[in-house]
């Protein structure tokens, strides 16, 4: 299109449209209703933006996150007003909680009926307040590219996270005139993401002088892109420390490096607990000493000094007081660390390390992701790491649901590249994985998708399978069927004398026809002599499988840190006593 | 600190603190400060508002709000991060003037009524409050002061006759030459 004065003049539909292209936007993920009608004209009449129908509005957001997650690209949805837009809130939530980039676009019915209980209105602004980064309520059609463009900038720039667009019908029908994406610089929103070169030298001489160090990383490490990941696996070279990672952060540093202690956490490795909870310098990039993480805050590492590195400065402080705390993108922080790191030349105490060293390979003894293996039945740990093993050499990627198949797939699937890992870590969302694992195979479609589910999970956004049929989307759901809301069930036996509550799967479907119905291909296996050759039938089929692999029924997700305890008090799979007993009744009434 | 774990910020005592937040004077902003509050648990003692640079569509918000010192940094923080808030500055730090309006009717002055009447002039007097209504049996005042001489006000006011308050919350500047 040229930029004659008459090209700019559109209709607020063409402009959203127009605005989408300029943003060099391929994919948007959406459901039309009333509301949107004029925006799925525009659409319908040009070739360069695809829209992908998914099946209910929750499944548009969770596959835009996992378009995002695995591209670093905005993830944009389109949906209607009133349900199309409640509908939304909870992928809206997820992806506000894990800092994944997205814009919405909901419908709203007409400027002067809003507020008159008009057919399907409903206060998108207002329900969305709360779980987006930022949102907008569109009252004229002049405003209407300035705010586009400001919401992409505003999702990707700082902490990423979910911008809501919402666009009442006349707007969309209104003409006016458009203006592309330009320099304009957003009037309040400048988020710092240089450190401070201080702070960066203070937190360099703490780094030289350490004899206990570890590198505690996050989320943030993904979201500032792979040259922070890059840059990390060069200071963790240089400097010889151990590394450890959240959920969000897995693959930015590889796990198949022998610096690799695995995850930390209330499901992570007893050797990342315990070098937390005895290090004399942690090194936080890019994550936030979530609950999770820390477990009981008084007995937190309770004899380091803290650097915290993060990109949103209320992270800092928030839940663990540090000692230098720096403002700024990961890439950005790191690069100057390596820099004063060379130019000051440092070298990192070798016999301190050593020692380190000697005891994180001690702790490694425990072998703490240890399982009893079964010759008659599947295992879910063995199910994972037969999967790692059957795909590691291939472009893969891994989306889960919610349970206990998620930390197992955390700990025994292991992650050597960034962005290859997408799980819904803050808000816990049953239901991610499924759509996730559409948006990841729409991005890289050469890539080979599995969703790693539960029986339950599955079941909440199965109506997605539809989506992956029409669009040909090969995607692989990989059910550890152990016939329980298995995290649930294993509360239960911690916390609740082992009444399993309303956490049976009664009444599932069968799988394979429920596959079968969804024109894909269902394959069932209980036998580990078979798993290996069930698998590989899996990967080779060229459209969307469900795997329906039945798994032990009441295995525990270990190791584990109860709730209430420090990093140095964890549950380990050599455990021997009743898990009922562990958890005193003040850590009974944590979540 | 909030945590699902224990609380090692027990022994922190409770403050007040002033913040100045400057925002674009946009839609749904008052929500969006009031929601950060109400949604994280954080107390406000007093909320003044109102658009104090026309040309830029400006707002400035006065907040009044208490807690220990790790929350009143993380509301800083929070309000910080918002995308409309161009800035936030904490008035507790430094030397400032800070005003509260009230309107205070005072009637029916009991059966010792003129000295009542006396009593309430002199002491409008010596806060210097202005007398902006009197009937027979009624005084309206109002007073500007800062937070505790309008509590005081008040206090002196309810023994000896008060029927209403209307308050608003603090505007707060710092003092000096300095702008924000
Ligand atoms: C939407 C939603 N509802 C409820 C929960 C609480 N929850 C966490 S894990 C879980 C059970 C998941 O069961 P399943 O998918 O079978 O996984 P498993 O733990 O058995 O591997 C439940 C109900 C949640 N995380 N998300
Ligand atoms: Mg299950």
């Amino acid at each position: 299109m040229s930029e004659t004065k008459e090209t700019c003049t559109m209709t607020g539909a063409e402009m959203v449209v127009r605005a989408l292209q300029d943003q060099d936007v391929e994919h948007i993920f959406g459901y039309p209703g009333g509301a949107v009608l004029p925006i799925y004209d525009a659409l319908f009449q040009q070739n360069s933006v695809e829209h992908i129908l998914v099946r209910h509005e929750q499944g548009a957001v969770h596959a835009a996150e996992g378009y995002a997650r695995s591209s670093g690209k905005v993830g944009v949805v389109l949906v209607t007003s009133g349900p199309g837009a409640t509908n939304a809130v909870t992928g809206l939530t997820d992806a506000l909680l894990d800092s994944i980039p997205l814009v919405c676009f909901t419908g709203q019915v007409p400027t002067h009926l809003i507020g008159s209980d008009a057919f399907q209105e409903c206060d998108t602004v207002g329900i969305t307040r709360h779980c987006t980064k930022h949102n907008y309520l569109v009252k004229k059609v002049e405003d209407l590219p300035r705010i586009i463009h400001e919401a992409f900038y505003v999702a990707r720039s700082g902490r990423p996270g979910p911008v809501v667009i919402d666009v009442p019908k006349d707007v969309q029908f209104a003409s006016g005139t458009y203006t592309p994406p330009g320099e304009i610089m957003h009037k309040s929103y400048r988020p710092k993401t240089d450190g401070d070169r201080r702070q960066i030298e203070a937190a360099v001489d703490l780094i030289a002088r350490a004899k206990r160090p570890v590198f505690y990383t996050g989320g943030g490490i993904i979201n500032s892109g792979p040259e922070a990941a890059r840059l990390l696996r060069e200071f963790a070279k240089i400097t010889g420390f151990p590394v450890t990672s959240t959920l969000m952060g897995l693959g930015a540093f590889p796990a198949n490096d022998p610096q690799w202690l695995g995850m930390l956490g209330m499901h992570g490795t007893y050797e990342a607990n315990l070098a937390m909870h005895d290090c004399d310098v942690m090194i936080n990039l890019g994550a936030r000493f979530d609950d999770r993480i820390t477990g009981r805050l008084d007995a937190f590492s309770p004899g380091s000094k803290k650097i915290h590195v993060d990109i949103d400065p209320s992270s800092i402080n928030k839940n663990v007081k540090v000692d230098i705390g720096i403002v700024g993108d990961c890439a950005k922080v790191i690069s100057v660390m390596l820099e004063v790191w060379r130019e000051r030349k440092i070298q990192a105490d070798a016999g301190a390390l050593k020692t380190w060293w000697g005891q994180i390979n001690e702790w490694r003894k425990r072998n703490s992701l240890g399982y009893k293996n079964s010759k008659e039945i599947i295992k879910p740990q063995y199910a994972i790491e037969r999967l790692y093993e059957l795909t590691k050499d291939r472009k893969t990627y891994v989306t889960t649901e919610v349970g206990q198949h998620q930390m197992w797939a955390a700990q025994h699937f292991h992650f050597n590249e960034p962005n290859r890992w997408m799980t819904s870590g803050g808000l816990g969302t049953m239901g991610y994985g499924l759509p996730a694992a559409l948006g990841v195979q729409k991005a890289h479609p050469d890539a080979l998708v599995i969703d790693i589910a539960g029986e339950a999970s599955i079941l909440m956004n199965m109506q997605e399978m539809s989506t992956a049929a029409q669009y040909r989307l090969p995607i692989k759901i990989f059910i550890l069927n152990n016939e329980y809301m298995g995290m649930v069930r294993q509360w239960q036996e911690l916390l609740h004398g082992g009444r399993y509550s309303q956490s049976y799967s009664a009444a599932l479907p069968d799988f394979v026809k429920l596959a079968d119905a969804y024109h894909a291909h269902g394959i069932r296996c209980s036998d580990p002599a078979k798993l290996d050759a069930a698998i590989m039938e899996m990967i080779d089929y060229p459209g969307p499988v469900i795997f329906d692999c039945l798994v032990a029924k009441e295995e525990n997700c270990l190791p584990m840190i109860p709730s209430g305890k420090a990093h140095n008090d964890m549950l380990l799979p050599d455990f021997e006593g009743a898990i009922g007993d562990v958890i005193d009744s003040r850590g009974k009434q944590l979540v | 600190m909030k945590s699902h774990y224990s609380d090692p910020t027990g022994n922190q005592t409770v403050e007040r603190r002033t913040f100045c937040v400057l925002v674009d004077n946009e839609p749904g902003v008052l929500a969006r400060i009031a929601g950060l509050f109400s949604g994280r648990g954080y107390n406000i003692e007093s909320l003044t508002v109102s658009e104090t640079e026309h040309a830029r569509h400006l707002s400035r918000f006065t907040i009044v709000t208490s807690g220990i010192p790790s929350v009143l940094n993380q509301i800083e923080a929070q309000l910080d991060r918002m995308v409309p808030v161009h800035k936030v500055v904490n008035l507790s730090t430094g030397s400032t003037i800070e005003r509260e309006l009230a309107l205070v009717k005072v009637a029916q002055f009991g059966p010792e009524r003129s000295e009542h009447r006396m009593e309430a002039l002199r002491l409008a007097t010596a806060f210097g409050a202005k007398t902006v209504d009197a009937t027979l049996n009624s005084f309206i005042f109002e007073l500007s002061g800062p937070y505790e001489d309008v509590e005081r006000f008040i206090n002196l006011m309810s023994a000896i006759g008060l029927v209403e308050v209307s308050r608003t919350g603090a505007a707060a500047i710092a003092r000096g030459a300095e702008g924000l």
